[in-house]
């Protein structure tokens, strides 16, 4: 597997906020990446970094193997959909596209109209005149209609209902499925789209939680409810994230790493297995960094 | 769309065992073609590389198999191999959990048979 982005020891601060505190990572092609975390944590002080806008601080970040700074080359193959994407005065929903359809070599036109249709945007309306959820709409057609080999989209459903939500998780699964491509979905609604990532990558307070593979993940975070001397012994040499009591009912939830599959064979022991969702889990992990005062 | 229960299993795995449960009550015929990791993927909205660790589980159990270009398809012998191996599970599974719910409602080892013998 080949890294398309690496980030290397890099910090943003400002005066008296560190945004970004020492943050390594690296960003393999061709997958789907879920950038976790809450608002202001520093999701979006590394975008802006990865695409330019910013220069880090300190550190080094690398996207296809360059610097990304006024790199028109490396430029080309990003495309970054913000959150508050600023347009000039008289753009029009088609003067958007048709400025995309400049910049991104892989823009496909006709797949930008059946988009469009789709979030039943009006194409002459002027972009000053687009409610929050139709904008954010023109964001994910460009995201998605541009084909770029790194795709990043920060919060891209502001505003936008259920069912435009849908559009965009279904579209995204199937361009994805027929031109595979790297994404990073940055986001803090986390269980609506767990499914669709295969790696995360988790902030908090300007540092990096966690990252790894979602499945493992899904398999190393549980919780164990049963007669709490059971639960005891059981989770006597595992690292526990909370436990809550009720009379002689323990749960304890668990960050097992290790590849015991003990909690397959709880029947026989008389504990129940209850799993973590991702949001939890995420809640759990970024409770645990803090206490722990660290970096990972 | 359709839903993937949410028992919080890893999805590939709940991939793995939905395709297996085909098999075995026969809506997948051996030798025949399974569907693609991409149409598993937009069906059930996950990630393909999900989808295809859930399947590739499977070919390396032999259950499935690959044909360059075409796609994956059900190994002859792939049912009664997945039968065994889920009657070694049975026991564990359902067996163990019977005895014991059976034994905290009071319930006679004589009394269970009986039920056993009645509803089969």
């Amino acid at each position: 597997m080949s890294n398309i982005l690496e980030v290397k020891n890099v910090t943003k601060a400002y005066k008296d906020v560190t945004a970004v505190n020492e943050i390594s990572f690296s960003i393999e092609e061709n997958k789907i990446y879920g950038f976790l975390g809450r608002n202001g944590a520093g999701k979006t002080t590394i975008m802006n970094m990865i695409t330019a806008q910013l220069f880090p601080t300190e550190g080094e970040i690398k996207v296809f193997g360059e610097e990304p700074y006024e790199n028109r080359g490396i430029l080309q193959k990003v495309c970054f959909i913000k959150e508050s994407q600023a347009y000039p005065e008289y753009f029009r929903v088609m003067d958007v596209l048709a400025t995309a359809a400049s910049i991104y070599p892989n823009w496909d036109e006709d797949y930008a109209q059946q988009l469009v249709t789709s979030f039943q945007l009006p194409q002459k309306r002027n972009m000053k005149k687009l409610s929050r959820g139709m904008l954010s709409s023109v964001g994910i057609v460009v995201g998605l209609a541009s084909r770029a080999p790194l795709t990043i989209f920060d919060e891209p459903y502001l505003g936008l209902d259920a069912v435009a939500r849908s559009i965009f998780y279904d579209q995204l699964l199937k361009d994805y499925s027929n031109n595979p491509r790297t994404v990073i979905l940055s986001t803090h609604l986390i269980d609506e789209v767990s499914q669709l990532l295969e790696h995360i990558l988790v902030m908090d307070n300007g540092r990096l939680v966690m990252k790894g593979d979602l499945e493992t993940l899904r398999g190393q975070v549980y919780t164990i409810v049963g007669d709490s001397q059971k639960v005891e012994k059981y989770i006597k040499e595992k690292e526990v994230l909370h436990q809550e009591k009720l009379g002689s009912i323990l749960s304890a939830t668990i960050y097992d790493t290790g590849v015991s599959k003990d909690h397959l064979k709880l029947d026989g022991l008389g504990l129940e297995y209850v799993p973590v969702s991702l949001q939890q889990a995420v809640i759990y992990l970024t409770n645990r960094s803090r206490k722990q005062g660290g970096v990972m | 769309m359709a839903k993937l229960p949410e028992d919080g299993r890893p999805i590939f795995v709940q991939i793995a065992e939905m395709i297996e449960d085909d098999i075995l009550e026969g809506r997948l015929a051996e030798e025949t073609q399974v569907p693609s990791t991409n149409q598993f993927a937009s069906f059930y909205r996950i990630n393909p590389a999900t989808a295809a660790k859930g399947v590739n589980q499977l070919v390396d159990q032999s259950i499935l198999y690959k044909k360059r270009g075409i796609g994956m398809f059900v190994s002859t012998g792939a049912q009664e191999k997945l039968r065994e191996k889920r009657r070694e599970l049975f026991y564990e599974q359902y067996i163990v959990a019977m005895i014991q719910e059976a034994k905290k409602l009071g319930i006679t080892k004589d009394q269970l048979t009986e039920m056993i013998q009645k509803r089969g």
